[in-house]
């Protein structure tokens, strides 16, 4: 109850707050003479933003590159040591194969499986389809963390003799197998790939919920107008439908991509990194909470931005795309 | 090339029937429009043939098939919408070609019909375009384009100028005759514009409540309208309605509306002589009003006193909105006509071109 109160004092306090420092920066401007007013005024709205974000996000961002070319304490200059130890590591390479293993199934399937359910709710009937769409879209509303652990029950294992509480093992078991500790098995990176679902299982509602908005702005005429050239529903689908969706896809791609790079609480939930899962985001957690190597953690996480920075630029470049398009 | 025969179709949207027992033929090379008021049902009956929407009773004809059951893709039918619908995502050059590309035309062929079609309507220019870049009137084009290149049985056009402005109409609409004639296929246009409907047609189908109203030729329809709504429809400035009586005086019969009474010509007398002492409404076009300075030679003049109550100077013409007693109409005049607001003038009604109709059943006495 207490936290409830904290949280609402908190909200009022900082609405108040964000309030007064607006009015006095008007007031300020507003005893400027009038050229110089009208020159400066973008100024001073603009101003707690850009301090803000040089605070919170620009600031730590070069603190961190600078650490990575520091020692475990951040107390030497050591160069490029952590990179070229990063480099010649045989687990930081397995590490960045699995985050480029992520990369290339999730956003794919995800988006692949998205619009295929966003296609398919679009033909079921109004009623069907709110229904439909409610069960896919409904894991959007589980954290990670939560999901996480609803899918260590799924994959559970308990060794033979006493009583079966994994979903997936009690079925291995009808069909007459031995049950398998799933989440140890790395072999092919199964592993991984069995983490990855619970992501996809999260992100695919997403995924449908903004296709099929974008099914749905796709002018009808279009679609009767490819009927009376000839087109069968799969042609109509494909060469009519999802061209003119292809912008909203490509960002939700993008989206789930940025999403995906940066993986860490699934991975931190099921398995800590264990059994060659581990990614980019959690070596940085363990190097930098775990095992206070201050440069060495600085050093991972800066590669993972240098990884995303040409991603960003392509979600931007997808949106205004789109914008064009409109 | 191919006829269309509607028999009794009937088409419901839950309980509202948006059209009711449609029957009537299009010859082959026939261009037919359909006309009538926002709503009416005109648009539905087109989307009928074209198989966009599913016939609640009845049956459609393309030829001698029924093709109530046959899909859209499968009536060789071509249909320019009113938005054009083009798909934004391709080339002026592949939305023509796209229809031949899912047949399997072969590539050359489909070069050839796209650029034969493309020289047809002067949009050569703009093969390798995508529709945002163009303007409304070349998307009209591309639309009208990609309807042609397949050479269908039946070209249906849904108010194809309706997003136009009013010149570009004007030159579209002779366009349209013109290739009709060049292609010697069968049309049928929908529009609420009775002007392009009078324009373009060989035969329009007046359309009101779902139901038709009236089919014929543009003439038939202007001069001997079935009904009162194909009269006030058909027309414009509309038909002047008037609520009368038929009195006998002495031989002649009149035409009594309470404010003015009008002689009927003794060579229309046989017709009328059942309605003596009934209700009825009489109708009289604009046209058919003159400024007495200005008759026409030979013609059944009879004087009608009345208010001038608005001018509009149309430079070849002249409307009059008159006032008689309880009684507003409109009369089109000569442009040397001076008459200026509130005169108190008489107006010759031509009584060789007039209507009566029953008040009951609105229908035309003939």
């Amino acid at each position: 109850m207490g936290d409830i109160f904290l949280g609402l004092f908190a909200i009022v306090i900082g609405v108040a707050a964000s309030y007064g420092l607006y009015w006095l920066l008007n007031f300020i401007i507003s005893l400027l003479p009038e050229r110089l007013r009208k020159k400066s005024d973008w100024l001073a709205f603009l101003t707690p933003a850009v301090v803000l974000v040089i605070l919170v996000l620009i600031a730590p961002l070069f603190q961190t590159i600078g650490w990575s070319f520091m020692d475990d304490g951040a107390k030497n200059w050591v160069g490029l040591k952590n990179y070229i130890d990063l480099f010649t590591d045989q687990r930081f390479l397995q590490i960045l194969l699995n985050n480029f293993l992520w990369v290339l199934v999730v956003p794919a399937i995800t988006v692949v499986v998205g619009t295929a359910a966003a296609a398919l709710s679009n033909q079921v009937g109004p009623k069907l389809e709110s229904i439909f769409k409610s069960l896919i879209f409904m894991p959007m509303a589980v954290s990670f963390v939560a999901a996480s652990t609803i899918w260590s029950y799924f994959y559970a294992y308990v060794p033979p003799g006493r009583p079966e509480v994994g979903v997936l093992n009690a079925v291995v078991r009808l069909l007459g197998f031995p049950p398998q500790p799933w989440l140890t098995i790395d072999q092919g990176h199964l592993n991984s790939f069995l983490l990855m679902a619970v992501i996809v299982w999260l992100q695919v509602g997403y995924a449908m919920v903004v296709i099929s908005s974008g099914i749905k702005a796709v002018p009808e005429e279009t679609i009767e107008a490819a009927q009376l050239d000839g087109a069968n529903p799969w042609q109509i689908f494909a060469s009519v439908i999802l061209p003119q969706v292809w912008g909203t896809v490509m960002s939700v791609f993008v989206t789930v991509l940025i999403l995906v790079m940066k993986i860490f609480d699934i991975v931190l939930a099921m398995t800590r990194g264990n059994f060659n899962t581990s990614v980019l985001a959690f070596e940085w957690y363990k190097q930098f909470f775990e095992n206070s190597n201050v440069g060495p953690a600085s050093a991972v996480v800066t590669v993972l931005v240098i990884l995303i920075v040409p991603l960003m630029w392509l979600q931007i470049q997808t949106v205004r795309q789109q914008e064009l398009l409109r | 090339m191919s006829s269309v025969t509607y028999e009794h179709v009937v088409k419901e949207f839950g309980t509202v029937r948006a059209v009711n027992d449609l029957s009537f033929h299009v010859e082959d090379k026939e261009f037919l429009v359909f006309v009538g008021p926002s709503g009416c049902g005109k648009t539905t009956a087109l989307r009928l043939l074209a198989g966009l929407e599913e016939i609640t009773s009845g049956q459609i004809l393309i030829g001698d098939r029924v093709v109530n059951d046959v899909p859209p893709k499968d009536r060789d039918i071509a249909m320019v919408f009113q938005s054009y619908a083009l798909y934004p995502h391709m080339s002026v050059y592949d939305n023509m070609a796209f229809s031949l590309k899912l047949r399997g035309t072969p590539k050359e062929e489909i070069k050839k019909r796209v650029m034969e079609a493309a020289e047809i309507l002067g949009i050569n220019e703009l093969l390798e375009r995508k529709p945002r870049q163009l303007s409304g009137g070349q998307r009209q084009r591309v639309a009208v384009g990609r309807a042609i290149v397949r050479n269908p049985k039946v070209f249906l056009f849904d108010e194809p100028l309706s997003n136009l402005d009013a010149k570009l109409r004007v030159q579209t609409r002779a366009e349209i005759n013109k290739l009709h004639q060049r292609l010697q296929t069968t049309f049928i246009y929908v529009t609420h514009d009775q002007v392009e409907a009078m324009t373009m047609a060989s035969r329009i189908a007046v359309i009101n409540k779902g139901m038709l109203q009236q089919l014929d030729t543009p003439q038939v329809l202007y001069d001997t309208p079935a009904n009162m709504f194909v009269a006030g429809f058909i027309g414009s400035p509309a038909m002047n309605f008037f609520p009368a009586t038929i009195k006998r005086n002495g031989a002649d019969l009149m035409v009594d509306t309470g404010t003015f009474a009008v002689k009927i010509p003794s060579s229309h007398v046989a017709l009328y002589q059942s309605w003596v002492g009934k209700k009825v409404v009489f109708g009289i076009r604009p046209e058919d009003i003159f400024n007495p300075s200005f008759l026409p030679p030979a013609i059944h003049a009879e004087s009608v006193p009345s208010k001038v109550d608005v001018i509009e100077l149309m430079g070849n013409e002249i409307f009059l909105y008159m006032v008689a007693g309880s009684q507003n109409f409109v009369a089109r005049v000569d442009p040397r006509t001076t008459y200026k607001v509130g005169d108190q003038v008489q107006v010759a009604f031509n009584m060789d071109k007039f209507h009566i109709f029953d008040p009951e059943t609105e229908l035309a006495v003939r």
